[in-house]
């Protein structure tokens, strides 16, 4: 089983720099792997280069899914940055 | 030993050994390995003095500038320990047996056209920070060392092609003697910084990265605009005796620190300074500025991935006020476009850039960042003597757009319960001819003028003040120029209003007798060059100059300009 959130994201530039080295810092604190998908593409949470190439826009929602034994922490972690950092809810 | 001719940015002389600020060699072989764990190694090595090498700029660019500027460093940090692009590499070694040198390139060319080529611009501008940071990388794999501002800590003077405004931002004045670039004129970017940072520097001397070695003595004499090699012991003494008269000189000049601006009959007129950051105000205090006459806040859009917050701004605008006391501080708005680019907008590549969508035009067609700035000027304007300036107006539409749009903001801010200055100048730029010429329409709506000469020139002229080839045309003592800045002076005089100048012209030695004499209020000017033009001016007879004002006016050219008034001042 895996755990998993749809986020619709809200910041005018979309998931830019800033923001994303801040979810990959997060998404590397857990032991599970962590991706997020968009537009049809997942990719590994854990790596900027990953999140970057998404290139997700404004009003673009996204799925993160996270599957091992930190899989329902580390979901509620990064939606909590999510949010905080202003990026979508 | 050998000379070499540039052109004189920033005063002083510096004497030191050549750090030589550009990329490497990285050439390599590609090459087959037997002992691949030993090759994963290597790679593992060359990453972690990378990462230790990105945590020292970024903790330096942190305090040199700001939060927000460091925040890339840590996006490079992340890349170097990103799975995505450490795996492969890795794999590729393993499987393949190549050396890290080709594996770690391999991969970094498949990341960098991926960004390349997406269709936003924000996103090809990362293919550059992956490109950026594999080149450190492969640096360390090679054995070469890959030069940063930040990692200097011995005395030097720097070398480069040119510097850009980050790389100038982050130069420690205690290490960084001076520097020189291949590129660039006395108004480029790393010119200003120079000036601002108060390190001599020499740039436009076209070969000097091919010249001069690392580890060479480089003398660089920012006064004469020249720059020696490996001096002899002869030449090095001679300099070392040029440097003391420039202390010296600068001594004189701080006598002058805290008088006010007076001609030989005392007139007074105002002194103040170009800043570009709030850190600039210090230069500004210590050169005996009577003011900022042109604060650029471009360097709060730059560098960064997003727009600035109104705190932000309005922390900024604060800080400066507040360090000026009662002195007038003159805020130009956001001037972006042409030559000075925000990715993060997203703005179309244009043929003329410098005759495009930029400065106040872009302000009144993108109004929500233009509000956010006025706002944030607004709310500031309780800490001190605030006046705001539109750049780039051609048109009487233009400014009173502007100005409706600032007080609407005013409007807001006062129904929010914040409280606001009531007595803010509101002025504009003249640095469109359009606006030189019907300046007397202009002076019964603006509180002031201030003659952008570096664009005025430009446009008048026709002429490309970035390209070298008509750079003969950049002429600021042609009639012409004189001519419509009279017509400026005469126009704000005629209405009660006060006519200053922030282009370079407002500086120079031989431009101050005749703005003198034209009847100009503030010069504004690096904050180095302060001193030494009160000092000019206390030995000019404001009245005698001005007697000159309809020859001058009537001249044929440039250089009659320029021999009368060497003559007459005896320079």
């Amino acid at each position: 089983m895996a755990a998993e959130k749809v986020v619709t994201i809200t910041d005018s530039t979309g998931v830019h720099a800033r923001p994303a080295t801040v979810l990959v810092n997060k998404a590397g604190s857990f032991s599970s792997d962590v991706n997020v998908e968009y537009n049809g593409k997942s990719v590994n949470l854990k790596s900027i280069m990953g999140v970057m190439s998404l290139g997700i826009p404004k009003d673009a929602e996204i799925k993160i899914i996270a599957e091992g034994s930190d899989e329902q922490e580390a979901i509620d972690a990064i939606y909590e940055v999510i949010k905080k950092e202003g990026l979508g809810e | 030993m050998t000379t070499i001719k540039g052109i004189a940015a920033s005063n002083g002389v510096a004497i030191a050994k050549a750090y030589k600020l550009e990329a490497p060699d990285l050439s390599f072989e590609e090459k087959v390995v037997d002992d691949v764990e030993a090759e994963v190694k290597r790679l593992n090595d060359a990453l972690d003095i990378s990462k230790k090498e990105l945590e020292i700029i970024k903790e330096n660019a942190r305090k040199t500038l700001g939060d927000e500027h460091a925040e890339i460093f840590s996006a490079h940090l992340l890349v170097l320990g990103d799975p995505e692009l450490i795996n492969p590499i890795e794999e590729k070694i393993k499987t393949d047996k190549v050396n890290a040198e080709s594996a770690l390139n391999e991969t970094a060319t498949m990341f960098v056209n991926m960004f390349k080529s997406m269709d936003n611009e924000y996103m090809r501008e990362r293919a550059a920070d992956i490109q950026d940071v594999t080149k450190r990388v492969m640096a360390h794999l090679l054995n070469v060392s890959f030069p940063d501002p930040a990692l200097i800590d011995e005395e030097v003077v720097v070398i480069a092609e040119d510097l850009t405004p980050s790389d100038t931002a982050q130069l420690n004045k205690q290490f960084v003697k001076g520097f020189t670039t291949n590129i660039g004129g006395r108004t480029s970017h790393s010119a200003i910084m120079a000036r601002s940072l108060e390190i001599p520097a020499v740039v436009g001397t076209k070969t000097i990265t091919n010249d001069a070695k690392e580890n060479d003595v480089v003398i660089v004499d920012g006064i004469d605009g020249q720059v020696i090699i490996n001096p002899t012991d002869d030449v090095i003494k001679q300099y070392e005796q040029k440097q003391a008269d420039f202390e010296k000189q600068k001594e004189i000049w701080a006598q002058l620190k805290d008088e006010p601006t007076v001609s030989s009959e005392g007139s007074h007129v105002e002194l103040v300074a170009n800043i570009g950051t709030p850190e600039d105000v210090t230069g500004v205090i210590n050169n005996g500025g009577e003011g900022v006459g042109l604060y650029r806040t471009e360097f709060l859009y730059m560098g960064k991935s997003e727009l600035p917050t109104e705190e932000e701004q309005f922390e900024a605008y604060k800080s400066v006020l507040e360090q000026m006391g009662d002195k007038p501080v003159v805020v130009r708005t956001l001037d972006i476009g042409g030559d000075k680019e925000l990715s993060y907008l997203d703005l179309p590549k244009e043929m003329n850039p410098f005759l495009g969508f930029r400065a106040i035009r872009l302000c009144l067609e993108r109004d929500d960042i233009f509000r956010v700035q006025l706002r944030a000027l607004l709310r500031a304007s309780t800490y001190g003597n605030l006046k705001i300036m539109f750049p780039m107006i051609a048109t009487l539409n233009e400014f009173r757009e502007a100005k409706a749009i600032l007080l609407e903001e005013k409007d807001n801010l006062q129904k929010e319960g914040i409280e606001v200055s009531d007595d803010i100048e509101v002025g504009i730029m003249v640095e469109i001819p359009s606006t030189a010429v019907i300046a007397r329409q202009f002076a019964k709506e603006v509180d002031f003028f201030s003659i952008g000469t570096n664009d005025l020139i430009q446009y008048t002229m026709a002429a490309d003040r970035m390209n070298e080839r008509v750079s003969y045309l950049y002429q600021p003592y042609h009639p012409a120029i004189l001519n419509l800045v009279n017509n400026v002076i005469e126009a704000a005089h005629a209405e009660g209003k006060w006519a200053g100048m922030c282009g370079e012209m407002a500086g120079d030695s031989i431009a101050i007798p005749i703005l003198l004499g034209l009847g100009l209020d503030e010069f504004s000017m690096s904050a180095t060059s302060i001193l030494p033009a009160r000092t000019q001016i206390k030995d000019l007879s404001k009245e005698e100059l001005a007697s000159y004002k309809d020859q001058l006016l009537s001249m044929n050219t440039a250089d009659e300009v320029e021999s009368f008034i060497r003559e007459k001042t005896n320079q």
